[in-house]
């Protein structure tokens, strides 16, 4: 085990952001869809503030900051309408919305 | 003692990411996405970004999540509602391995970017100096920023109060 560098934050924000991507496309239930959206962000916020340290640039930090806030309205909007599918429909699982297809 | 440290977190970060995805129950699943990020905040420390560790667990840890818990909790799902039609291994394995091999890619191609020596400022990442930063060069995409908080908030009571 060397000393920590940029690569070893970077490699890690690289799997946690593919992690999500393969939560998005293996599961069904809405809610566990949503939370693998909020890991993507959160590696993205990795990959800024890495590069914000190994640049000695603080934009990074305030990008994920921004980030942050942004996931914060995107968390309140998608959870309300989340609340309003299962009332309008009874049902939290992606496969059974589709009425725009059949 | 920071090679451990990074490791320890990270582990904990992925195990995190893992059992989120995997898990059954989403509310397991938020529980370990929880985990996940107050690693995340401990490796945020660990590359000196004060302002954004604070952030990461009063903003994301706590209010997002506990959003996310309150709504899991509030929809009260049963055990028929939450069974997922299975994947078939064979789309499983599929959909791993592009994602694994996606990761792999993006990993060579980062190892690719040069890491520079750099010398941090004194007060780097400390919440005086992102604060001024971000009210003197960050100031647009600031108020823009507090726009998409209004525009959230306005669309979330039109969204709670339409009762259908």
């Amino acid at each position: 085990m060397g000393p920590v560098g940029m690569h070893h934050y970077l490699a890690l924000s690289a799997i946690l952001f593919f992690l999500g991507v393969f939560g998005v496309l293996f599961r069904r239930n809405l809610i566990v869809i949503f939370m693998s959206i909020e890991l993507m962000l959160n590696a993205a916020n990795l990959t800024f503030v890495t590069f914000a340290r190994y640049t000695g640039n603080m934009d990074g930090h305030v990008i994920a900051f921004f980030v942050m806030a942004l996931a914060a309205a995107e968390a309140g909007i998608g959870l309300a309408i989340l609340v309003m599918v299962f009332r309008n429909r009874a049902t939290v699982q992606a496969d059974d919305l589709v009425m725009m297809r059949d | 003692m920071e090679t451990v440290l990074f490791y320890i977190f990270a582990v904990l970060t992925v195990a995190g990411g893992v059992a989120m995805v995997s898990l059954r129950n989403p509310l397991s699943g938020a529980f370990a996405l929880v985990m996940s990020m107050v690693g995340l905040a401990a490796l945020y420390a660990m590359l000196h970004a004060e302002f954004v560790f604070i952030l990461q667990v009063l903003v994301y840890a706590g209010a997002i999540m506990v959003l996310v818990i309150f709504t899991i909790m509030l929809l009260n799902l049963n055990r028929e509602e939450l069974h997922e039609v299975p994947v078939s291994r064979i789309r499983l394995l599929v959909m791993g391995a592009v994602c694994a091999g996606l990761a792999w890619a993006a990993v060579r191609v980062l190892d690719q970017v040069p890491q520079a020596k750099v010398e941090m400022v004194a007060d780097f990442g400390s919440i005086e100096a992102v604060g001024r930063l971000m009210l003197t060069d960050f100031l647009y995409p600031f108020e823009v920023i507090s726009l998409v908080l209004l525009v959230a908030i306005a669309g979330v009571v039109l969204l709670a109060k339409r009762r259908i």
